[in-house]
C-alpha cells in the first residue's frame, strides 16, 4: 500500500513504454495513480485534486502526446509541478533586530521545545547570542524540559515562576534580551488546538506584546488530512512566517507541507531531523519533493557524507574504483567511513531507490552482519585482500577460521564483491546500473 | 465518547447528500469516498469500504441517500468490531501496561488520565517512569503522580529503561498494587535500535511476570496520517501492541487512520482522549466514533 509516488510513476513510465502516442486513457491511469501515491504521502484531498488538474493540463499542453518518452516526461512534469509547489528559493529568517524574536508555535507534541533549543544552537553557529524563553506554562515540566536543553547546549534560559502567566514570561524575557545584549530571543509557547479560541487569543496577546519578526509554525511531518486547516487557523490569527517540519528522520512523507505550503504560500523554513539538538536543517523545496516523489535525498546523503569522510581517503578509492582497481581492502576502508557518518538506514534512505533497503541495511549493522564482513576482511593476509582470486579453499576455511564466520559467509561475500566490482566496471563505463544492487546483494537481500 | 462535532463543511455537505430524500447516485459514493480520505481513513482502505458498503447498500436496501449512510456506517462498525470488543480489563494483580507509541503523541498524558481513571474505580497503582531520554520526562510524570495521587518509580535520566520497568513491577508486587503503568520514551518506528530497546523492555518485564505486560498500548495521535499505520506495524512487530489509544480527538481531526491500524495489527481501539483535563480520557465507543467520521 505504500508503493511510493516514484515507484508509482516508474510504473506508469513502464506502461507508457515504447508507445509511440498517449491516449486519454493511459494519462488517466497515470493520474489515478498519483492521485493515489500523493494521498497516501497525506498530500491534502483538495491540494491533490488542484495538483493533478495542473499536471494534467501541462501533459497535455506540453508535446507530451508525439514526445520520444511520454513516461518520463510526466514523472518530470510531476517533479517539477511539485518543486513549484514548495517554492524555489530557501526562507532565510529575518532577524534583523536587535533582539529580533523568534516565536514558536503549533499543536501538542509537534516538537516545539526540541526546536527551540535546535534552533539556538543554529544561532549560536552563527556566531550570535540567543536566549531561550519558556513560555510553556501548561504542560507539567515543560519548562524543566527546556531548561535541561538550555543546559545541554550551553545557551541561556529566561523561566519565570509556576503560576507566571505565558504573556508575562514572555514580555519579562524580552526585557531580559534587551538587558543583556541578546540577538536573538526564541520564544517557546504552549502547544495548543487550533480551535482552542482561549488559547489562540493568548497567542494572539503574546504576538501583539514581543512583535516577533518571524513566527514559525512548527508541524509534525507524520500530520494527515488535518494539516491545511491547522496551518491556516494559525495563520489567520497570527503573523506565521514560516513553517518547521519536525520528526522528518521518520518515514512519512512528508504530504503536509506539500498541502500547507499550497494553501497558505508560508514557505517551509526548517526541517527537524532526530532528538539530538542539532537536528534542524535549512529546507530544500527540490529535495522535498524527491521524497515525497520517494526518490531519495541525494543532495543530503552527499552533504552528510562531505562532512563526514575522510576525502583524500573518499578520492583515492573513487579513483580505484574507475580504474578497476577496486580491492577488498578499499571496501574495507569504505565499511568503516560509513559507520562514521551516521545510522546507515537514515544515510541510505536518502539515496533515489533506496528506500526501501534502509531498513534493511541498518538490520545488517544492528544484527553485526556488517562486523562480520569486516571481520572477515581483517583475516585475509594483504595480499589476499588486493587479489580475492588467490583465496582457494584452503584459504577460505582460514579466513572463516579466523573471522569466526562459516567459508558459506567468506564465499558470499567474495561473490559479491566480483558482482560489485563487475557494476562499478559498467559505471566507469557509463552503463549505470539498478542502483542499491550492490550493497543490496551483500546485505543478504 | 465526549466527541464534540465541529462544523466542518465537508461533514455537511455529507449530510445533505446522505439525506432521506435523495437517492444514492456515483456521485454521491464519490463523495463519501473524498469525505473518507479527508478523514484521514487512507485511499487504499477507503475504497475497500466504500466497495463493501455498496455492495451491502445494493443488497439490503431501498436506494435513498439515508439507505447509503446506513450501509456505510454498519461497514465501518463492523469493521471496528470484527477486531474485539475493546473492554478494557485490568485482569489478575499485578496487571501491567506498557505505553508505547512516537514522539508527541501524548503517552505520559495518558498514562495519567488512565491512572486517574483506574484510581477512581478503587484500583492501587504505580506509575514507571521509563522515558528516561527525553529531557525532563521523568518530572512531567512525577507532577502527574502528585496530581492524581499514585507513587511514581523512577531513577536518574538517562538510566536504563528496563531496570526502571522491572523496578517498578517488583514494586507493585511486593506492595500487592493492582497496576503498573509503565511510560517510555517517544521512538521513531523506523528508528531499529530504539525499537530493539523497547522489545527489551518488554522482554524484562515478561522475565519478571510471565504473562506480562497484559496490556501494550499504542498511543496513537489522531491528527496523524497514513504513517500511523507503519507505527502500528512497526510496534506491533517490536512490543507485541494488544490495543490502541487515540488521543487528541478534541480537535478537528478525525483520527480515520485508527480504523486501518486497528484493521491491520487486528485490535481493537479502547480509549480516546478528548481533552487536557485528566478525565478526558473515555473508553472507545464504535457507534460514536462511526457518527464522529460521518457527521459533521
Amino acid at each position: 500500500m505504500f508503493e511510493s509516488l516514484s515507484a508509482r510513476l516508474q510504473g506508469v513510465a513502464e506502461r507508457l513504454r515504447g508507445k509511440a502516442r498517449i491516449t486519454e486513457a493511459d494519462l488517466d491511469a497515470s493520474l489515478r495513480e498519483i492521485r493515489l501515491a500523493l494521498l497516501e504521502a497525506d498530500v491534502n484531498f483538495k491540494v491533490v485534486k488542484g495538483f493533478v488538474a495542473r499536471v494534467r493540463e501541462r501533459a497535455v499542453g506540453a508535446d507530451l502526446l508525439s514526445g520520444l518518452n511520454p513516461g518520463q516526461q510526466i514523472v518530470k512534469i510531476v517533479h517539477d509541478e511539485l518543486v513549484a509547489v514548495l517554492g524555489g528559493e530557501r526562507h532565510r529568517l529575518n532577524l534583523a533586530t536587535k533582539p529580533a524574536v523568534v516565536m514558536l508555535v503549533g499543536l501538542q507534541g509537534s516538537g516545539k521545545t526540541t526546536t527551540a533549543a535546535k534552533l539556538a544552537v543554529r544561532v549560536r553557529r552563527e556566531g550570535r547570542k540567543p536566549l531561550l524563553v519558556a513560555a510553556d506554562v501548561y504542560r507539567p515540566a515543560a519548562v524543566d524540559q527546556l531548561v535541561q536543553l538550555g543546559d545541554q547546549i550551553g545557551a541561556e534560559v529566561h523561566t519565570r515562576p509556576v503560576g507566571t502567566p505565558a504573556l508575562e514570561v514572555a514580555r519579562s524575557g524580552l526585557e531580559v534580551a534587551r538587558q543583556r545584549g541578546i540577538d536573538v530571543m526564541i520564544l517557546d509557547t504552549a502547544g495548543r488546538l487550533h480551535v482552542d479560541d482561549a488559547m489562540m487569543d493568548e497567542l494572539v496577546r503574546i504576538s501583539g506584546a514581543v512583535m516577533p519578526s518571524e513566527t514559525l509554525l512548527v508541524v509534525d511531518a507524520m500530520t494527515g488530512q488535518e494539516s491545511v486547516r491547522v496551518a491556516e487557523a494559525f495563520h489567520a490569527k497570527l503573523p506565521v512566517t514560516g513553517l518547521v517540519l519536525t520528526k522528518m528522520d521518520g518515514d512519512a512523507r512528508g504530504g503536509a507541507a506539500l498541502s500547507i505550503r499550497s494553501a497558505t504560500g508560508l514557505p517551509v523554513a526548517f526541517l527537524g531531523t532526530g532528538e539530538r539538538t542539532d537536528g534542524l536543517e535549512p529546507f530544500h523545496p527540490d529535495r522535498l519533493a524527491q521524497r515525497i516523489l520517494g526518490m531519495g535525498d541525494i543532495l543530503s546523503f552527499v552533504e552528510r557524507v562531505q562532512e563526514n569522510i575522510d576525502t583524500a581517503e573518499a578520492e583515492r578509492t573513487a579513483q580505484r574504483m574507475m580504474e578497476n582497481r577496486f580491492t577488498l581492502e578499499d571496501f574495507r576502508s569504505q565499511l568503516r567511513q560509513i559507520k562514521n557518518v551516521g545510522p546507515i538506514g537514515e544515510l541510505i534512505g536518502m539515496i533515489p531507490g533506496a528506500g526501501q533497503m534502509a531498513g534493511a541495511a541498518q538490520e545488517a549493522v544492528d544484527s553485526g552482519q556488517m562486523k562480520r564482513i569486516e571481520a572477515i576482511i581483517d583475516s585475509m593476509t594483504p595480499e589476499e585482500r588486493r587479489r580475492p582470486d588467490l583465496i582457494k579453499a584452503s584459504r577460505r576455511r582460514r579466513i572463516a577460521l579466523g573471522s569466526g564466520t562459516s567459508t558459506a559467509e567468506v564465499n558470499r561475500l567474495l561473490k559479491q564483491f566480483v558482482e560489485m566490482q563487475k557494476m562499478m566496471k559498467m559505471l566507469s563505463g557509463g552503463k549505470v546500473p539498478r542502483l542499491g544492487g550492490g550493497l543490496g546483494a551483500l546485505l543478504g537481500r | 465518547m465526549g466527541l464534540r462535532a465541529r462544523p466542518s463543511g465537508l461533514g455537511a455537505r455529507l449530510r445533505s447528500i446522505l439525506g432521506a430524500g435523495t437517492p444514492a447516485t456515483d456521485a454521491t459514493w464519490d463523495e463519501v469516498e473524498e469525505a473518507l480520505i479527508a478523514a484521514d481513513v487512507g485511499a487504499t482502505t477507503t475504497l475497500e469500504i466504500v466497495d463493501a458498503a455498496r455492495e451491502r447498500f445494493r443488497r439490503e436496501s431501498g436506494g435513498s441517500g439515508e439507505d447509503a449512510r446506513r450501509a456505510l456506517a454498519a461497514e465501518i462498525r463492523d469493521r471496528l468490531v470484527r477486531v474485539g470488543s475493546g473492554r478494557f480489563e485490568l485482569g489478575p494483580a499485578p496487571s501491567v501496561i506498557l505505553f508505547v507509541g512516537v514522539n508527541g503523541t501524548g503517552k505520559t498524558t495518558t498514562i495519567a488520565k488512565l491512572a486517574a481513571r483506574l484510581k477512581g474505580e478503587g484500583r492501587t497503582l504505580v506509575l514507571a517512569a521509563a522515558d528516561t531520554f527525553r529531557a525532563a520526562a521523568v518530572e512531567q510524570l512525577r507532577i502527574w503522580g502528585e496530581q492524581v495521587g499514585v507513587p511514581v518509580v523512577a531513577q536518574r535520566a538517562g538510566a536504563d529503561p528496563g531496570a526502571v520497568a522491572f523496578d517498578a513491577v517488583a514494586a507493585a508486587e511486593s506492595r500487592g498494587l493492582d497496576a503498573v503503568l509503565v511510560d517510555t520514551a517517544g521512538r521513531l518506528q523506523n528508528k531499529q535500535q530504539l525499537m530493539a530497546e523497547l522489545a527489551k523492555i518488554r522482554r524484562v518485564i515478561e522475565r519478571r511476570l510471565p504473562g506480562q505486560p497484559r496490556h501494550v498500548l499504542l498511543v496513537l495521535d489522531a491528527t496523524t496520517g497514513q504513517n500511523g499505520i507503519l507505527q502500528a506495524e512497526a510496534f506491533s512487530r517490536e512490543a507485541g501492541v494488544t490495543g490502541i489509544v487515540l488521543t487528541k480527538l478534541d480537535g478537528t481531526a478525525k483520527g480515520g487512520v485508527a480504523l486501518a491500524a486497528a484493521d491491520r495489527l487486528g485490535v481493537p481501539i479502547l480509549f480516546a482522549g478528548v481533552g487536557e483535563e485528566i478525565d478526558a480520557l473515555a473508553p472507545f465507543d464504535p457507534e460514536a466514533f462511526v457518527e464522529w467520521l460521518l457527521s459533521e
